[in-house]
C-alpha cells in the first residue's frame, strides 16, 4: 500500500533534518570552543575573582578540563537520550530553563508574525489595489519609515513616549510583580506587557511585508488571467480574493517562512529591552556566559522550530497554488 | 589583644564618607508595610554568599543571609556575631554568637553552623575566602554561643573583622550536612536568619524576599512587607523603569551615566555615590613586563606623566572620583597614605622621558605601538580605554585597543598575557590581604584573575605582602602596607590611576537608603517607604 504523498513528504523532509540538526549542534559546539574562555572564566568574572584551587575545581566539576572531543561525545551521547543537561550558570536543568522560557519567546513571535503577516498583507493589498493613491503614498511612506528603523530604537521611543510621558504602558517585564494578579488578571496583565514588545518587532516585518505585497498585487494585476476574469465579468471582489490575492501572496508566504529564524534573531534584541523572560535573551546570556550547555540546548530547540516552520510554509505554498507538488 | 575600640576607631578612618548625594528630608516617623522594588543588571545561577563571594549576590542574599560581623558608618557591627577577640599570638580568634537567633525555617542558630560553615564553605569553597582562611585548622564549639577559630599561623583581627562583612556568612548546618553542597536547593532558595524571607525565584524575571516576622532584632523590624528586584538587562531600559516610577532603584551604576546625571537633576531621585565607600574600585593601566619597551620603569611612568586623569575623572566619571595614590584607596583606613610618588599630567615630560628612555618620534609621528585590551566591565571602563588611547597618541605611542567580552579578557590578560597594557577595574576589598596585594605577589600560577598578569618581580613587595598578612600590631601593619603602596608607586607595573566608589540611584520615597558604607549589600532592615 502506497503512503499517502503528505505523510511521505513528511517522513522525508524528516529524515533530512536530522543530519542538518547533528551538522548545526556539532558546528555551534565547536564555533563556542573557537571563543577564547569557558564558562569558569565567565563565571569568575562575574564573582569579581577567585583563587587558582577554586578556579581547577571548577574546571574539574563541569568536566571542562577534558579534551574537546570527550566533551562533545559526551554531549551528543546525552542529547540522543533527550537529556540537554545542566545549566552551571542558572543552576537549573536546561530542559526546565528552556521549557520555563520557551512560551514567551514563542507568545512573542506569534503574535508578532501574525501582526506583520496580516497588517501587512492587508495593508500592501489596499495599496495595490489602490496605486499610486494619496492613501498610497502615506502607507508607503509610513513602511518606509518603519521599515528603516532600527527595531531598538523604535522599542527606545515607545518606551519613551508611552511609558515616561504618557504612562500607558508599563516599561518592561512579563507582569506586574507586586500586582500578585491571578487568572484573567494575571492574563490581560501580560497581555498588556506585550503590547510594545509584539509592535517594536513586528512593524519593520509588517512594513516588509506590506511593500512586497502592494508591488506583488500591482504585478498580478497587469497578468492575462486576471484581465480574462473581468472580461468574463467577474465581480471585483470575487477576482481580488481568488485571482490576485492567491498569486500575489506566494512569495510573500515564502518570506514568512525563511524569516522565521531573522525574527527569532530580532527576539533578542527586543526581549532584553523590555526584560522579556524568554529564549532569545537566554541565548544572548549563555554566548556571553559561555553556558554550553544552555546555548547547545537552544540551538537544538530553534533548529527544530526553523525546520517545522518551513515545512508548514512548504505545505501552505502547495495549497495556495496547486501546480507546486509535495516531492 | 584589645578589639572593639580599636576596629570602631579604624572603621571611623575606614568610611570617610565621599557623600554626593542630594540632600534627604529630614527623617519623619518610619512607617511599616510596603514593597520595595529593586534592579538589577544580572541574575545569579547561586544565591548562597558563602558559596560566591560576589557583590550581585550580597545585593540580593544580604537581605536573607546574615554575616558575623557588617560594617556600618560608626565601625563594624555585630550582627550574628555579638563580640570578637584574638589570642596574645594570634593563632585563636573567639567570636561570641549572638543568642536567640533563628534560621527561618525555625531551627536555632548556633556554633555548630558556624564551625560547618567555616570548614566546610569558607575555607574549601567560597573564592577570596580561601586564600584568607588557608591557614584556619579548626573551629571549635565550647558552648552553643562561642566559636573558637584555630589557625596554624597568625591571623591578624583587623583582617578577619575586615573580610567579614563579604567572607562570614554562615549557612544552616541542618540543611547543608550530608548533602552535595553545589547542588544543594537551599543554594537558589536561601534560607537564612535575616530580615527577609525568601519566596520565590523567576528565572530571568524576578526574586522576591517578604518580611520576616520572627527577626531577632525584634518585631518591628522590618519595616518593608517585601523586597523584590527585577533583572533589567538593558540599561537603558533599566533608567526608563526608574523614572516611570516602576523600580525604587538601581545600584553599582545599573544605568547609563547620561542618564544617571540627568535624572540626578529629578528632584525625585538621589544620586551619588553615598552607601558605597566600601566599594571602591580602582580604574587602572595594567603594564605587561615582559614587553622590552614597557619592562623600562621610565617608559611607565612616562606614560602615567601623559594620563590627564582631572580629565578623565570630569569627562568619564563625571566627577564622581578621585585621582589614585597606589593599591590601596583614600578609604582604607589605617593602611592607606598619600605620601607616595605621583606623576602629575605633564605631557612635554611624558614626551622627553621616552625620548631619553631611548624611543623617539619616528617618521609616521609614532615611538611604538601597544596592543592594548579593554575590560568590558561597563561604560566607563571601555571609555577609559579610549581615553588611554587618546593621551598615548599625543605623547606618540599608537594604541591599537582589542575587543573583547569577559572569558576572552580574562583569558588574553591573565592566563596568556597575550598584550602590551590593559585596563579594568579593581575592586578593594575592605583590607588589602583579602584581594589587593594578591595582584602585586610574583609565584602565581598562570591563568588565575585578578593575581599578577604584569610580571612583575620584587623580592621586596614579596616580603613585604607576606609580613602584612601575618603582622597582628595594627600600627606595624598598617606601616608595612604604607611601604608596600610607596613601593608600587615607584616600579609601576600598574597604575591605580582613578579611586571610584560606584554610584547608585534612588527614588527619595525610600528612606533610610545608603545609610551604610556598604548599604547594596547590607540587610535593609531599617528601609522604609515615605508614600
Amino acid at each position: 500500500m502506497r503512503m499517502p504523498p503528505i505523510l511521505a513528504y513528511a517522513l522525508r523532509r524528516l529524515l533530512q533534518a536530522v543530519p542538518t540538526i547533528l551538522i548545526v549542534m556539532v558546528g555551534t559546539f565547536l564555533l563556542m570552543q573557537l571563543a577564547p574562555g569557558d564558562m569558569v572564566d565567565a563565571l569568575v568574572g562575574d564573582m569579581g575573582g577567585a583563587d587558582a584551587a577554586f578556579i581547577a575545581r571548577m574546571r574539574q566539576e563541569y568536566g571542562l578540563d577534558q579534551p574537546v572531543w570527550v566533551q562533545l561525545m559526551r554531549y551528543m551521547g546525552k542529547l540522543a537520550t533527550f537529556d540537554f543537561g545542566w545549566s552551571y550558570v542558572y543552576e537549573q536543568p536546561v530542559s526546565t530553563l528552556l521549557l520555563d522560557r520557551l512560551p514567551v519567546t514563542l507568545a512573542l513571535m506569534a503574535a508578532s508574525l501574525t501582526l506583520a503577516f496580516v497588517g501587512g498583507v492587508a495593508l500592501g493589498a489596499w495599496a495595490g489595489r489602490h496605486a499610486y493613491s494619496a492613501a498610497d503614498n502615506l502607507i508607503s511612506t509610513l513602511g518606509l519609515v518603519f521599515y528603516a528603523m532600527p527595531n531598538f530604537f523604535l522599542a527606545l521611543l515607545m518606551i519613551l513616549l508611552f511609558s515616561i510621558h504618557l504612562g500607558w504602558l508599563p516599561v518592561g517585564g512579563l507582569r506586574d510583580i507586586a500586582a500578585f494578579h491571578t487568572g484573567w488578571r494575571l492574563w490581560l496583565d501580560m497581555a498588556i506587557h506585550m503590547i510594545m514588545p509584539v509592535a517594536a518587532l513586528s512593524l519593520i516585518y509588517l512594513a516588509f511585508y506590506m511593500r512586497l505585497m502592494r508591488s506583488s498585487v500591482i504585478e498580478v494585476s497587469e497578468l492575462d488571467f486576471v484581465r480574462t476574469a473581468r472580461a468574463k465579468g467577474a465581480p471585483e471582489g470575487r477576482i481580488m480574493r481568488h485571482h490576485i490575492m492567491r498569486n500575489a501572496m506566494l512569495p510573500v508566504v515564502t518570506l514568512l517562512g525563511l524569516q522565521f529564524a531573522t525574527v527569532l534573531g530580532g527576539s533578542v534584541v527586543i526581549e532584553t529591552m523590555f526584560a522579556l523572560p524568554g529564549i532569545a535573551q537566554l541565548a544572548y546570556n549563555s554566548v556571553i556566559r559561555r553556558d554550553l550547555n544552555t546555548l547547545m540546548g537552544i540551538v537544538f530547540l530553534s533548529s527544530l522550530l526553523v525546520i517545522a516552520v518551513n515545512f508548514i510554509t512548504d505545505l501552505i505554498y502547495a495549497r495556495l497554488d496547486s501546480r507546486i507538488e509535495l516531492r | 589583644m584589645t578589639h572593639r575600640t580599636l576596629f570602631a576607631a579604624l572603621a571611623l578612618s575606614t568610611v570617610l564618607p565621599v557623600a554626593t548625594l542630594a540632600q534627604e528630608a529630614a527623617a519623619p516617623e518610619p512607617k511599616r508595610g510596603g514593597t520595595a522594588i529593586f534592579h538589577l543588571v544580572t541574575e545569579q545561577g547561586v544565591l548562597n554568599p558563602a558559596l560566591r563571594a560576589s557583590t550581585g549576590v550580597y545585593q540580593i542574599t544580604g537581605k536573607i543571609m546574615e554575616p558575623l560581623i557588617d560594617l556600618t558608618y560608626d565601625g563594624p557591627v555585630g550582627v550574628l556575631a555579638t563580640d570578637w577577640s584574638s589570642s596574645e599570638d594570634g593563632l585563636q580568634i573567639t567570636f561570641k554568637l549572638r543568642e536567640g537567633v533563628n534560621w527561618h525555617d525555625g531551627e536555632p542558630f548556633t556554633c555548630d553552623d558556624v564551625a560547618f560553615s567555616a570548614m566546610e564553605f569558607w575555607k574549601p569553597l567560597l573564592n577570596y575566602s580561601s586564600t584568607l582562611q588557608a591557614n584556619l585548622e579548626s573551629v571549635d564549639c565550647p558552648d552553643p554561643h562561642t566559636a573558637v577559630f584555630n589557625y596554624s599561623k597568625p591571623m591578624p583581627l583587623a583582617l578577619m573583622v575586615a573580610a567579614m562583612p563579604d567572607l562570614g556568612h554562615p549557612v544552616p548546618k541542618h540543611l547543608y550536612e550530608g548533602t552535595d553542597y553545589q547542588r544543594n536547593e537551599h543554594n537558589t532558595a536561601p534560607v537564612g536568619t535575616g530580615p527577609f524571607v525568601f519566596r520565590e525565584y523567576q528565572r530571568g524575571q524576578h526574586i522576591i524576599a517578604e518580611r520576616n516576622e520572627d527577626y531577632w532584632r525584634g518585631e518591628e523590624f522590618p519595616y518593608l512587607d517585601r523586597v523584590i528586584w527585577r533583572f533589567i538587562p538593558d540599561k537603558s531600559a533599566a533608567a526608563a523603569a526608574i523614572e516611570a516610577g516602576e523600580i525604587h532603584g538601581s545600584g553599582f551604576i545599573g544605568i547609563p551615566m547620561a542618564d544617571m546625571i540627568r535624572l540626578g537633576e529629578d528632584p525625585r531621585f538621589s544620586v551619588g555615590t553615598k552607601g558605597y565607600e566600601n566599594n571602591v574600585a580602582h580604574s587602572t593601566i595594567e603594564f605587561n613586563l615582559r614587553n622590552e619597551i614597557l619592562a623600562n620603569p621610565e617608559v611607565r611612568k612616562a606614560i602615567y606623566h601623559g594620563l590627564d586623569l582631572q580629565f578623565a575623572i570630569d569627562s568619564i566619571m563625571r566627577g564622581f572620583a578621585q585621582e589614585g595614590r597606589g593599591p590601596i584607596p583614600s578609604t582604607g583606613g589605617i593602611n592607606y597614605t598619600d605620601d607616595v610618588t605621583t606623576y602629575p599630567y605633564d605631557p612635554d615630560l611624558a614626551r622627553q622621558m621616552l625620548d631619553e628612555a631611548g624611543y623617539p618620534v619616528g617618521n609616521n609621528g609614532i615611538r611604538f605601538t601597544l596592543r592594548h585590551r579593554s575590560a568590558p566591565y561597563g561604560e566607563y571602563t571601555q571609555l577609559w580605554g579610549e581615553y588611554f588611547a587618546q593621551a598615548m597618541r599625543e605623547i606618540g605611542i599608537q594604541v591599537d585597543i582589542v575587543t573583547n567580552d569577559t572569558p576572552a579578557f580574562l583569558n588574553g590578560v591573565y592566563r596568556d598575557h597575550d598584550f602590551d597594557t590593559a585596563n579594568g577595574w579593581h575592586q578593594f576589598r575592605s583590607d588589602p590581604a583579602v584581594s589587593t596585594t594578591v595582584w602585586l605577589r610574583s609565584g602565581t600560577p598562570p591563568g588565575q584573575p585578578w593575581t599578577n598578569q604584569f610580571g612583575y618581580q620584587s623580592a621586596e613587595m614579596d616580603a613585604l605582602i607576606d609580613a602584612a598578612a601575618h603582622e597582628l600590631d595594627p600600627a606595624v601593619r598598617a606601616d608595612l602596607y604604607h611601604q608596600i603602596q610607596r613601593l608600587e608607586m615607584i616600579d609601576l607595573p600598574v597604575i591605580f590611576a582613578i579611586e571610584h566608589p560606584f554610584i547608585g540611584i534612588y527614588n527619595n520615597v525610600l528612606m533610610n537608603h545608603t545609610n551604610t558604607p556598604r548599604w547594596e549589600s547590607s540587610s535593609w532592615y531599617d528601609l522604609w517607604l515615605n508614600q
